[in-house]
């Protein structure tokens, strides 16, 4: 029987996990999917709330502010790309006065510090390049933003050289009670532990629904985006906002850590946790109303669209803690927005209770730093032909828009709870991801992944299942035949 | 640091043929640097004919015109370094460049001739709604699985644009055992060549659905089909009703190309945003002197003959900076796209001009018997019949020395289209 | 008496040339506006014709070998000539040029490299 077993391989799943490997305890992470951070976790605005978005007294108000405040010192100790670059929440009329004034109060009861209301000039002055009709601006300055997919990783590698154990493709059918804790059924086997975390997002409420009779909902919130080319990233400095309506936080336009341009994401409810598709109706509906913050948005210049789906609770704030009917089961469940900025102080929260719920004895050798892969294209070129001697897969660029290198791309597949698909890659190089949107790097990552995981190059996919690339090659292999 | 005189970035048909020029022009330190593992360029991969017949006066495939080449290349004892990658220019004309052989390198230029040729859209550029599923390549990048890696991308075919990498990829689909559904197309009319319609739609019965667009995308994991939509000819809007649903395994996008001009940028130079490659002047000099710029990098082309006569021009001219004899440009009349005019090369031309240059075009349209004609100022100093003017095919037209005799105080150039009506 | 219809391919105008054919002979021809035109309409209503470009096995590889007819061959053959493509394997080294089949389909047409392979 292990310790403590936590469902889903999201960013507080990883960020649990990690915490929880601070203390001597044997613990097992299984993530459903092929890969770790394939939910939420990967689909969001990678944005660092500020904290003033969310009612006081909710879970999501206070574990908004204390994520926030911790941003930075997990950012560093795990070599997460982050900026603390401001937030702006802007009004485009006079009328919009008053609930500015609101949303500072409201930052300030959940403890918000820095929020000040700016008006015309100070706006101007910080944005030149925001739209004609913004009138004034709620300064959020503890606001930045991060690479949530790269935090995640970040958790799941410190987590693993900690001594977690990772699975994935490992869907958990079932959770029963039984003596001494629970048993969990997956489709990677079964598995009985003490204690379970549920962090399964999305589906977080089905877990918990198997053994606690204290029910809720889970409905999929999808928010559609399209991302802009780096050319542009220097158009807006701080992360737009919108004035929020009551289905959520409005239109964003803010820059990415990448240096692209993040605009989205509208808010529509649906029946399917796994419909991630964009639509015309939603992507039309992005553009409209971010044309408000950004007049002249460059048609020509968009990289992508994506859509994610936020795990909407029916009770409409985080669900936290050991399960009232259900000794050590313990949820973080309905953890969306501001799910990403929470993590950390979540994480905390639950390792610690957990730790305490079993008596554990915190670990004298825990390493708390980890190291992101050396990007060629951060180097210096001293630091790069220093990599090179090392490392001569350094010298093969293969990702020409992000000039990743083949040293990266197999180093992502190699460190712990590595990429086995090309989006695996691409999340951990970002490979792929640039303005030709992975059309020359394919062939070459393709083959990458085929040699470092001894399959044929028809069997890589690229997100697991049934996401294969290739149908078969156009001759079998060297045989000779007698016409 | 290693000196080179003539530094080429890009060893397809723009490089090689601009160092085979700068060479025979009597140059002896050129050096190719090419991030593939062989030279060719592009050309590797199009294994289908029609290359080559203004310059060798046959039809050869691609593989085999850049043979041609390659040959001279080799011949001339022209220094060549392959699997190397440039990552920075700077204007003072220092290229860094990486590669597993020499690891990092620096090299400081006395001329640089950009010939770094294009990349595709993808899908993500065009925003199509749907699911991100496997099974959606851009055409050259299918072309390079199919023809270069002997691995077939799938088995029942949509293709969404009908340029010719699209039309050409039909056919070679075809020929390897799949089945290409359709080539939708946005426009009222075809980009590609009227022979590639013929010989790669036409000829495998392979509709060619015009004023259509993919409008939705399905396949949760791997591309099931797409949803293809009849759209408004002047909004270019889907209209609601027509859509129509083919069940596919791959989607191929011929969407456009785009010059890839990222080290263009670094090195200062100026963009034209009407080419999306560099303003150069009559000799194929960009804003900064000494760097050259040629072949698709430039502006996109449709046939190779050109891209190796351009190229030539500026391999040539090239060097004779290095030596010291290119007039510097201190006057230069500014080139306007007029009407129906697209993208005309160069866009500056030397009011010391002293020889005869082409100028070349896209047509914004299609225009039947027109004249394309040559204002020198408010001065029409030339014009060209034509039967028959469509984007597909890039116009190319002489401008002699003796127009701009004929309006000594003209401040710009204009290129126009006349439709007679 | 049969009537067919084709596209020129002469140039961008890609005239509508329809014509009255009496088994392969024509009889009456129109639509074409240049002598090109009728020149390839001529063919082209005749005995069309292609130059088939392909790819043929290599041993001990998947990378294929692109080749060429050496002539444009019959346009109702191109399917066999593919067929009889796909049924050979070649051995490197190979040079452009190279007759890899000889008198393919029987049509007096070769298949050559159109690629160095060494």
């Amino acid at each position: 029987m292990i310790d403590v077993l936590i469902i889903g391989g999201g960013v507080v799943g990883c960020g649990v996990a990690r915490e929880l490997s601070r203390y001597n305890l044997n613990i097992a992470l299984l993530e459903k999917t092929d890969d770790i951070s394939n939910g939420q976790s990967k689909a969001n605005t990678a944005i660092i709330h500020g904290g003033y978005d969310a009612h006081p007294g909710t879970l999501k108000a206070k574990f908004n502010v204390l994520g926030n405040q911790m941003m930075d010192e997990v950012c560093e100790e795990l070599d997460v790309p982050h900026k603390r670059n401001t937030s702006l929440v802007v009004s485009f009329d006079a009328e919009g006065h008053d609930k500015l004034v609101e949303l500072k109060k409201q930052g300030e009861v959940n403890g918000v510090p820095k929020l000040s209301i700016i008006g015309q000039d100070e706006l101007r002055k910080r944005e030149p390049n925001i739209g004609s009709t913004a009138y004034e601006a709620l300064l959020v300055e503890t606001g930045g933003i991060v690479c949530p997919y790269e935090l995640t990783q970040a958790f799941a590698e410190n987590a693993a050289m900690n001594g977690v154990n990772f699975y994935r493709e490992a869907e958990v059918i079932a959770v029963e009670k039984q003596e001494g804790g629970w048993k969990v059924t997956s489709t990677a086997g079964t598995f009985t532990a003490k204690a379970v975390v549920n962090c399964a997002g999305l589906y977080s409420d089905e877990i918990n629904n198997m053994v606690s009779e204290d029910k809720f909902t889970i409905v999929p919130r999808r928010g559609e985006y399209y991302i802009v080319d780096k050319k542009f990233g220097d158009t807006f400095h701080a992360s737009i906002f919108q004035l929020p309506t009551k289905m959520g936080k409005g239109i964003l336009v803010t820059p990415t850590v990448d240096r692209t341009v993040l605009i989205g994401p509208t808010a529509e409810d649906i029946d399917d946790k796994m419909d991630t598709q964009t639509t015309a109706e939603g992507l039309a509906k992005v553009l409209k109303y971010a044309s408000l913050t950004w007049e002249h948005i460059p048609m020509r210049n968009f990289i992508t669209t994506f859509s994610g789906l936020r795990a909407h609770c029916n009770r409409d704030d985080f669900i936290l803690g050991e399960a009232p009917d259900a000794p050590m089961f313990f949820n973080a469940g309905g953890v969306e927005s501001p799910g990403l900025t929470s993590s950390p102080a979540i994480a905390k929260y639950l390792a610690e209770m957990v730790a305490d719920k079993l008596n554990a004895t915190k670990k004298e050798d825990f390493n708390p730093i980890r190291k992101g892969i050396p990007k060629f294209r951060e180097m210096t070129d001293e630091q790069r032909a220093k990599a090179i001697s090392i490392n001569p897969d350094y010298a093969k660029i293969v990702c020409r828009c992000e000039t990743v290198t083949e040293a990266e791309i197999r180093e992502a597949i190699h460190r712990p709870v590595g990429a086995r698909t090309v989006d695996g890659i691409k999340r951990r190089t970002r490979a792929g991801m640039g303005r030709c949107q992975a059309g020359f790097c394919t062939p070459k990552t393709l083959e990458i992944l085929s040699e470092e995981l001894h399959i044929s190059p028809l069997e890589v996919t690229k997100f697991g299942g049934n996401s294969k690339y290739l149908e078969g090659y156009l001759f079998e292999k060297g045989d000779s035949e007698n016409a | 640091m290693r000196n080179i005189d003539v530094l080429i970035i890009g060893g397809g048909p723009a490089g090689l043929a601009a160092a085979i020029s700068a060479y025979e022009a009597g140059c002896r330190n050129i050096l190719i640097l090419e991030r593939e593992e062989n030279l060719g360029g592009i050309l590797k991969q199009c294994i289908h004919n029609g290359f080559g017949l203004h310059t060798f006066k046959e039809e050869l495939t691609g593989p085999e015109y850049a043979q041609r080449y390659i040959d001279k290349v080799l011949e001339y004892g022209i220094p060549t370094q392959c699997d190397t990658m440039v990552i920075d220019v700077t204007p003072d004309k220092i290229v860094t460049a990486v590669s597993r052989g020499a690891g990092l390198e620096h090299f400081q230029a006395k001329s640089i001739i950009l010939a770094m040729g294009c990349r595709e859209r993808p899908r993500g550029s065009l925003g199509t709604p749907g699911w991100r599923c496997a099974g959606i390549y851009t055409a050259g990048t299918a072309q390079k699985f199919v023809n270069l890696k002997g691995i077939m991308p799938g088995k029942r075919v949509v293709i969404l644009g009908s340029g010719d990498i699209g039309l050409i990829m039909a056919r070679r689909m075809t020929f390897m055992g799949a089945k290409v559904l359709a080539c939708v197309e946005l426009m009222s009319f075809s980009a590609g060549l009227k022979r590639n319609i013929v010989q790669c739609l036409d000829d495998y019965d392979i509709p060619l659905l015009l004023n259509h667009t993919v409008v939705d995308i399905a396949g949760r994991e791997h591309l099931e089909g797409v949803t293809v939509a009849e759209v408004d000819s002047k909004t270019l809007k889907p209209i609601p009703g027509t859509e129509q649903y083919y069940e596919c395994d791959t989607l191929l996008l011929s969407v456009g190309l785009i010059p890839e001009n990222e080290l263009t940028t670094m090195a200062g130079v100026k963009i034209s945003p009407a080419t999306n490659g560099a303003e150069v002047d009559e000799s194929l000099q960009t804003s900064v002197e000494g760097i050259f710029s040629c072949g698709n990098v430039l502006h996109v082309h449709d046939l190779v003959d050109f891209v190796s006569e351009e190229s030539a021009k500026a391999g040539e001219n090239a060097y004779k900076y290095v030596q010291g004899k290119l007039p510097e440009n201190e006057e230069t009349l500014e080139v306007i796209n007029g009407f129906g005019v697209s993208g005309a090369v160069p866009q500056h031309i030397s009011k010391k001009l002293g020889e005869p240059i082409t100028i070349m075009f896209r047509p914004r349209g299609v225009y039947k018997d027109a004249r394309v004609c040559i204002d020198v100022g408010d001065a029409q100093v030339a014009a060209k019949k034509s039967r028959i003017l469509t984007p597909g095919e890039m116009v190319t037209l002489k401008f002699d020395p003796e127009y701009l005799q004929k309006n000594t105080n003209a401040d710009k150039i204009t290129v126009r289209v006349e439709v007679q009506q | 008496m049969m009537k067919k219809e084709i596209t020129c391919i002469g140039c961008p105008m890609g005239c509508r040339i329809t014509a009255e054919l009496d088994g392969d002979k024509i009889i009456s021809i129109e639509g074409y506006t240049c002598n090109i035109g009728k020149k390839y309409a001529q063919e082209e209503l005749t005995v069309p014709t292609r130059m088939v470009t392909a790819l043929i096995k290599v041993e001990g590889t998947h990378q294929p070998l692109s080749v060429k007819t050496s002539r444009p061959i019959e346009k109702s053959k191109i399917f066999d000539c593919l067929k009889e493509i796909s049924q050979h394997t070649v051995v490197r080294p190979i040079h452009i040029g190279e007759v890899i089949i000889k008198n393919v389909c029987g049509t007096s047409v070769d298949i050559v490299a159109t690629k160095e392979l060494i």
